[in-house]
């Protein structure tokens, strides 16, 4: 009796490659950073604003930058505006497509665009002149419903590749959650290492930390069932291949850091410890390597698929 | 006889491969038709092969199945190759249709499968899904392209070239339901004359509610590249729990980041050490 009974895919390759892979990159720490400065800025405390802002201004750029690349992926680049309207002879209106998450995350990323502009310009106005734009009630439902909406910007690249029928990604539903997971581990490394030299936001790096560590967890959770799902269609030998098997390890050791605490005080405590810490801190070797990690783990999922 | 094209029917093409002679006529009425150029693989060495895959500029490909036995077989029995002319299949749920998001690929009123090339912006997410590997960027015109079933010849009241220059009429174009029956009783000669191996592939709505292009092959589907019935599945299956997955590990992730803001770091520290004493300082 046979108990595995592979999916057999003869679907050619998309050939997306590095600006998907950056873009991937890009909208997982964007995501990870608005929502992390959400939460830092609303239930966090007062002195967790300085951090909360790092991942508003982050937010904006990331956002852009990935529309950038997502926009260069295309054949025909001038009309990627054609992913919102409907050019069609006689049938000119608004495109949405609710049944591939393509059409979905591209009016996603519109308006997480103007969620993290108005938080971009708020933090701005915070910094230069002392007041906010984000004021009260109304300034937390606007960052809250940013945070939903860049949670699903930080994820749906997992769902869109799912959405397809290639090897490996079809054969997984898994991809969009390992995506958010790992972008909100990146966020939080990327957010410790963005202010590893401002004063005063011991206690909001510790958050991070913490936050790193469990969201790392949750990471390492789903690539175990992103490997399970793929045992149960046949792909796990082609997932775990030589050369992309290195991608996968690389992968795995950009979670060691955050799993291990490395990105924290914790040699502090040990003898010497103080010395050590403050080099860690300095070459920002924990965050950097787990951004790393967050980078290795799209492009295993990426390339392996398509070769 | 010419058949009558009128639109707001259903058109499609009968392939039979058991009388396909691999001659390639097809291709080059497709090419020439729909002006596509010529292009220099340089020499594949892959059997009588030398076009290797549909793509933007091959939308005709006569397959050269390598199936030459170990021994020598009996008279009638022997199969070195499986022919077969291959195309886009017009499926009736189409997976590229279902992934397209800029509203490029149409249903005609032929009821095949379109690409309009001034609306398609080359995001390949249509590639990604088709389970035939048929579609491709033409890289002349940077847009996605497979056959269309000549719409241009269908409106103007003539049958694809393709199926015109078949000399065999292994490629027969016609009304999808007069194709279908035509097909059960070819299949059912194929039978009397001992290919009992012989099947139809997509004539039913097994296979994507049915293919517009179907086949009668000589071999199972898969000694083809055709994916099983039990295969032949559209990607929006894996939205619903793509979106769950997300959607629940978004939840764990919010819980997991308040508790890290309550408890302020202790996860990744442990006990929160004591602060190294600085040199130098007053005790």
């Amino acid at each position: 009796m046979t108990l595995v009974v592979a999916t057999e895919h003869f679907a050619g390759p998309p050939e997306w490659t590095w600006y998907i892979l950056f873009y991937f990159f890009l909208a997982g720490l964007a995501g990870g950073c608005y929502f992390l400065a959400t939460l830092l800025r609303y239930w966090g405390t007062a002195a967790d604003e300085a951090v909360a802002r790092i991942g508003f201004y982050v937010a904006l750029p990331a956002t852009l930058l990935g529309a950038i690349l997502l926009t260069l992926d295309l054949k025909q680049p001038l009309r990627f505006w054609h992913m919102l309207f409907n050019t069609t002879p006689g049938q000119f209106g608004l495109n949405f497509n609710s049944t591939t998450p393509m059409s979905v995350g591209v009016w996603a990323l519109l308006v997480a665009s103007l969620f993290a502009a108005v938080s971009f310009i708020d933090a701005l106005a915070r910094d230069r002149r002392g007041r906010a734009i984000l004021r009260g009630a109304a300034g937390m439902a606007w960052s809250v419903v940013g945070s939903i909406v860049y949670l699903f910007i930080a994820g749906y690249t997992g769902v869109l590749l799912s959405v397809s029928n290639q090897p490996i990604w079809s054969d997984t539903w898994a991809l969009g959650g390992l995506f958010l997971a790992s972008g909100l581990s990146g966020a939080a490394a990327l957010l410790l290492l963005l202010s590893r030299n401002r004063s005063g936001v011991e206690a909001t790096r510790g958050v991070l930390e913490s936050s790193e560590a469990l969201f790392t967890v949750l990471e390492l959770v789903l690539l175990v069932l992103v490997l399970l799902t793929l045992i149960d269609d046949g792909t796990l030998g082609k997932a775990l291949s030589f050369p992309w098997l290195l991608l996968w390890l690389a992968a795995l050791a950009g979670m060691l850091p955050a799993l291990g605490g490395l990105t924290g005080r914790r040699f502090r405590a040990t003898s010497g410890g103080a010395v050590a810490a403050a080099r860690l801190q300095a070459w920002a070797l924990g965050p950097t390597l787990v951004l790393l990690g967050v980078l290795a783990l799209r492009a295993w999922v990426i390339f392996t698929a398509q070769h | 006889m010419a058949t009558n094209i009128v639109p707001g029917k259903a058109y499609g093409f009968f392939t039979d491969t058991s009388v396909c002679i691999g001659c390639k006529a097809c291709e080059v009425a497709c090419k020439e038709w729909n002006q596509l150029p010529a292009t220099d693989n340089g020499f594949l060495g892959d059997s009588l092969d030398n076009t290797g895959t549909l793509d933007g500029q091959n939308w005709r490909h006569v397959k050269f199945i390598d199936n030459v036995p170990d021994e020598t077989m009996g008279t009638g029995n022997g199969k070195p190759f499986l022919l077969m002319s291959d195309v886009c299949k017009h499926c009736t749920h189409a997976s590229c249709m279902d992934v397209c998001p800029t509203g490029a690929i149409i249903r005609t009123e032929f009821d095949t499968v379109f690409i309009q090339g001034s609306v398609c912006n080359g995001c390949r997410n249509c590639i990604a899904a088709c389970p035939y590997d048929v579609i491709d960027i033409d890289p002349q015109q940077d847009v996605a392209r497979k056959c269309t079933l000549c719409y241009d010849r269908l409106q103007g009241g003539m049958e694809p070239a393709c199926a015109k220059a078949c000399p065999t009429e292994s490629i027969q174009f016609g009304p999808l339901d007069e194709l279908r029956e035509k097909a059960e009783k070819r299949l059912a000669q194929v039978h009397a004359q001992g290919t009992s191996e012989a099947n139809l592939y997509g004539h039913d709505e097994k296979v994507y509610g049915g293919l517009h292009a179907f086949f009668l092959l000589m071999d199972k589907p898969e000694a083809y590249k055709l994916p099983v019935a039990e295969d032949a599945v559209l990607p929006q299956r894996n939205n619903l729990g793509g979106y769950l997955g997300l959607v629940g590990t978004a939840v764990v992730g919010l819980f997991g980041a308040i508790f890290a803001l309550r408890n302020r770091g202790s996860v990744a520290r442990g006990a929160p050490p004591p602060e190294p004493p600085s040199p130098g300082a007053a005790p």
